[in-house]
C-alpha cells in the first residue's frame, strides 16, 4: 500500500503510540485529589511544557481542546463573544478565503447567527493572503474588526501564509490574530513569538499522535468566551475531564516530529520535488498548484496536481485500486466531491479544480512510494481523461 | 470481470453487488448522489436520494469486502430527468422518470463513465433477467418485475448491463440479504419518486410551475364542471381530486381524458371515452421489422394487452386487441413476447 495521504492523518509515531498504551493503561483523573489524579496531573503538565516548549510558548497559554476542529471553533466564537462584549461596535470577522471548513463554517455560522459581518480576504494565484489585503480590509473601518484568522499553512495546497506580516498587520490596529497551523505544525516552526499570532490551532493526529486532541495555544492575556461550560479544567475556558493518554502521546509526537523537521523538511522536499518532476515527465499536461517547489512558501510534504481533461475522483478510484492513497482536497458528508473553493479562490476554473489531487507525504514516506505513484500514473491519468471526455471535459 | 455495482443503499442492490462479489468478479460498489443538496434522513417511501441511503450503501460494501465509492450525477440528473419530469408535466404529459433515469443515466452516464474507466459491466438490482444472448426478460416474481422501466434500453446499453436478481423473489433477495448480514434486509421498498420528498407530485410540480388555473370542462356537454389550479396535478385517467363544483349532466363519475396545458383546460368524461385502442411512439428501442404479434404494457404496473406493434420510421406504431384505460401521453409502452421484451418507446399520441 502506498499512502500518500499524510494531511488527512498519519501514522501513528513509535514513541507516541508507547506513551498512549501506557498512561491509557493507568487509572487516574487528572482533577483527582489522591495519588492517581497527581500521576495524571503530572503527565497532563509535563505534557503541556513539552508543547509549549516547541511552540515558543508558556505552559498556561497551552489550552488542550479535541482537536483542530475544535480548536478553530474555540478561537473563533469563543474571541468573537468576549470581543462583542467588551465592544458591542466590533462586530467584522476577516478570514481568508482558503481557510478549512472548520473556520469557514464556523465564522460562517458567526455571521448567519450572531451578526458578525464575515469578510473573505483574496488570495494570489499561489493562494497567499497578502498583507497589505489584510491592510487595506482592516482600514475600511478598523474599529469594527472583532479579530482576524489566517492559516499557517493551507490544508490542500500547502502554501505558507505570510503570518507573522499578518499579525502584525492586525496588531497595528490592536486587532487579535489567529491562525490554523494544524496543517503546518510539526512541518515547519510553529511559535507564537513576540508579535505573532495571539492564537494559535493544533492537532495530534496530523503529527503522528492521536485522533481526537489537540490545543489551542491562547496569548496570556486575551479573554475568550467558553463554548462548552462544567468543570473548567483547562482555564476555565474549555471543560471536560482531561484526555491524560491523548496529551501525553500528543506531547511525544510534537516533541519528535519538531525535533526532526529540519532534517525531514528537507527529505520530505526532495522526495516531493522528484514525485512532481516524474509525474510531470509521465503526464506532461500535469499542472502543479500552489506555491513553486523549493521556496519557503509551500509545505514539504506537498504535491498538489491538476490532471486536466480528467476527473479527481476518476483519478482517485483508479489509483486506490492499485493501492495508491490520495486524495481529491475537499469532501462533503455523503462523500462527494466538489471543486475545491481552494483552488477556485486562487483563480482556477472549475473544470481545473475538479482535475486536481492532493499527494501529501509524511514521516512514513520513502522512495518507493514515489516509484509506485509514477508507475501508475500514466494509465490511470489516460482512462480517467477517457472518461472526463464523457463528462465534457475540455483538458483545455 | 470489472464490474461496477450501482447501490442504491436498498436491499436490492446489495444483494446484487453479493452475488457479484461470489461469481469471481472483481465488484467496486458505487453510490449515485443524485440529489443537490440530500436530506440527512430517508421520510417516507423514498428510494436512494438521502444521506442515511448513501450510509446503507457504503454499509453494505464494507460489509461485502468491496471498495466503494460516490459519485455525484446531481446536476446530470437534474438536466436529464428532473427538468425534463417537469417540463413534460407542464406540457400535459405523463412522464416516468424511472424509465428516463435508467436511459439517461444508470445505463448512460454511469454506464459509459465506468467503461471509460474500465469497468467491463454495470450490476444493478433490478428485478428481470437478461440472458447471454442480451434478451430482456421478466423477473420470476411477477409483482416486483421492472422489466418495464428497462425496455426502453437499446441493446448496446443492456449489453454492459447485469441483472442478478431476475431468478429471484422480492421475499428470496430479503432472506438471502438477512443470511449475509446485510442490515438493509428489512428496509422498505422504495415506492416514490425519488426526488419528490413526501410524495406530494403535485405540491411539488405546483413550487416549479406556478399557479395556472382554468376550467375543467366536460366532454359530452361541453359544460365546465370546476376549475383547476394548475393542469398539471392531473393525469389521464385520474377520478379522485378532481373536486367537480358541478356534478356531470349524466351524473355518472368523471375522468379525466386530456390535458391541454396551452389554453389550462382539463376534459373530463366517463370512463369508456378513456379507452385506448391505439398509440403512436417515439421508437426508442425496436430491432424489429414489419408487423410483430406481441403483448403491449403501457404502464409500470399491469395494463398488459395483446397488441400488433410496427416501425414507421421513427414512430412506433402499436394497436391494441382489446382497449385500455387511462394511458397517457409520456409514459413508455414496453413491447413482450411472453416474458421476454422486445423493445419499447415513449407514448406520444393516443387514440380509441
Amino acid at each position: 500500500m502506498t499512502y500518500l495521504d499524510h494531511a488527512a492523518t498519519t501514522p501513528m509515531r513509535p514513541e507516541a503510540l508507547t506513551a498512549y498504551a501506557a498512561v491509557l493503561a493507568d487509572t487516574g483523573n487528572a482533577s483527582s485529589l489522591h495519588a492517581s489524579g497527581r500521576r495524571a496531573r503530572r503527565i497532563v503538565e509535563e505534557s503541556r511544557e513539552t508543547l509549549a516548549d516547541v511552540l515558543g510558548a508558556r505552559p498556561s497559554d497551552v489550552v488542550f481542546t479535541g482537536g483542530g476542529t475544535e480548536g478553530d471553533n474555540l478561537a473563533l466564537k469563543g474571541l468573537y463573544w468576549a470581543r462583542r462584549r467588551a465592544e458591542p461596535a466590533r462586530r467584522r470577522v476577516l478570514v481568508s478565503a482558503v481557510e478549512h471548513r472548520a473556520v469557514l463554517d464556523t465564522v460562517q455560522w458567526l455571521g448567519a447567527e450572531q451578526g458578525a459581518e464575515v469578510e473573505l480576504l483574496d488570495v494570489d494565484a499561489a493562494g497567499m493572503v497578502h498583507p497589505d489585503t489584510l491592510a487595506v480590509a482592516l482600514e475600511r473601518d478598523p474599529a469594527a474588526v472583532a479579530l482576524v484568522s489566517v492559516m499557517w499553512a493551507n490544508s490542500e495546497v500547502g502554501t505558507v501564509e505570510p503570518v507573522a506580516e499578518l499579525a502584525a498587520v492586525a496588531h497595528r490596529h490592536g486587532v487579535p490574530f489567529h491562525t490554523d497551523a494544524v496543517q503546518a505544525f510539526g512541518q515547519i516552526p510553529v511559535t507564537v513569538g513576540e508579535e505573532g499570532p495571539d492564537a494559535i490551532t493544533v492537532s495530534a493526529h496530523k503529527i503522528g499522535g492521536p485522533v481526537g486532541v489537540g490545543a489551542l495555544v491562547v496569548r496570556r492575556g486575551l479573554v475568550l468566551e467558553p463554548l462548552t461550560h462544567g468543570g473548567g479544567q483547562e482555564r476555565d475556558i474549555r471543560s471536560g475531564t482531561l484526555n491524560t493518554a491523548g496529551v501525553a502521546a500528543f506531547a511525544a509526537a510534537a516533541a519528535t516530529a519538531c525535533a526532526q523537521a529540519p532534517r525531514e523538511g528537507a527529505r520530505l522536499a526532495a522526495l516531493r520535488d522528484d514525485l512532481v518532476r516524474r509525474v510531470q515527465e509521465k503526464v506532461p499536461g500535469a499542472v502543479l498548484n500552489g506555491a513553486p517547489l523549493g521556496g519557503p512558501q509551500r509545505l514539504p510534504g506537498n504535491a498538489h496536481l491538476t490532471f486536466p481533461g480528467c476527473e479527481g475522483d476518476s483519478l482517485l478510484m483508479l489509483l486506490d485500486a492499485r493501492g495508491i492513497e490520495c486524495s481529491t482536497g475537499s469532501a462533503c458528508s455523503a462523500g462527494v466531491a466538489r471543486p475545491s473553493h481552494v483552488l477556485l479562490a486562487m483563480g482556477a476554473g472549475e473544470e481545473h479544480a475538479r482535475g486536481s489531487l492532493r499527494f501529501s507525504l509524511g514521516h512514513s514516506s520513502r522512495a518507493a512510494d514515489v516509484d509506485a505513484l509514477v508507475e501508475a500514473i500514466g494509465p490511470v491519468v489516460e482512462r480517467a481523461s477517457r472518461a472526463g471526455a464523457l463528462a465534457g471535459m475540455t483538458g483545455a | 470481470m470489472r464490474v461496477l455495482a450501482a447501490m442504491s443503499g436498498g436491499v436490492d442492490s446489495a444483494v446484487a453487488a453479493a452475488r457479484a462479489v461470489d461469481a469471481g468478479h472483481d465488484v467496486t460498489g458505487v453510490h449515485l448522489a443524485l440529489s443537490r443538496s440530500p436530506e440527512s434522513d430517508r421520510t417516507g417511501a423514498r428510494g436512494c436520494c438521502t444521506l442515511e441511503d448513501a450510509r446503507d450503501a457504503r454499509r453494505a460494501a464494507d460489509v461485502l469486502g468491496i471498495p466503494f465509492y460516490v459519485w455525484d450525477l446531481a446536476e446530470r440528473f437534474e438536466t436529464e430527468v428532473i427538468d425534463q419530469f417537469v417540463e413534460s408535466y407542464a406540457a400535459g404529459r405523463t412522464p416516468n422518470p424511472c424509465v428516463r433515469c435508467n436511459e439517461r443515466i444508470k445505463f448512460a452516464a454511469v454506464l459509459d463513465r465506468a467503461l471509460a474507466l474500465g469497468f467491463d459491466a454495470v450490476v444493478t438490482g433490478h428485478h428481470a433477467r437478461l440472458d447471454l444472448d442480451g434478451t430482456l426478460r421478466r423477473s420470476v416474481d411477477p409483482a416486483k418485475d421492472q422489466s418495464y422501466v428497462l425496455g426502453t434500453l437499446r441493446p448496446e446499453q443492456l449489453g454492459a448491463a447485469r441483472f442478478p436478481l431476475g431468478d429471484s423473489t422480492k421475499a428470496q433477495v430479503r432472506r438471502e440479504a438477512a443470511a449475509r448480514g446485510l442490515a438493509v434486509a428489512d428496509k422498505p421498498d422504495s415506492h416514490d419518486i425519488c426526488f419528490i420528498s413526501g410524495g406530494d407530485t403535485g405540491g411539488w410540480l405546483r413550487e416549479r410551475i406556478g399557479s395556472r388555473p382554468g376550467p375543467i370542462v366536460d366532454s359530452k356537454s361541453g359544460q365546465t364542471l370546476g376549475e383547476h389550479d394548475g393542469t398539471f396535478a392531473f393525469t389521464v385517467g385520474q377520478r379522485r381530486g378532481l373536486r367537480l363544483g358541478h356534478p356531470a349532466p349524466d351524473g355518472r363519475p368523471r375522468y379525466v381524458l386530456d390535458i391541454s396545458p396551452v389554453t389550462s383546460t382539463v376534459i373530463v368524461g366517463p370512463a369508456e371515452e378513456l379507452d385506448i385502442r391505439r398509440l403512436v411512439a417515439d421508437r426508442a428501442a425496436w430491432p424489429h421489422e414489419g408487423v410483430v404479434t406481441c403483448q403491449a404494457q403501457v404502464r409500470a404496473h399491469g395494463g398488459v394487452v395483446a397488441a400488433e406493434a410496427e416501425a414507421r420510421g421513427d414512430d412506433l406504431v402499436v394497436t391494441l386487441a382489446a382497449p385500455v384505460r387511462g394511458t397517457a401521453a409520456g409514459q413508455a409502452v414496453v413491447l413482450y413476447d411472453g416474458d421476454r421484451v422486445l423493445g419499447g418507446g415513449h407514448i406520444r399520441v393516443t387514440a380509441a
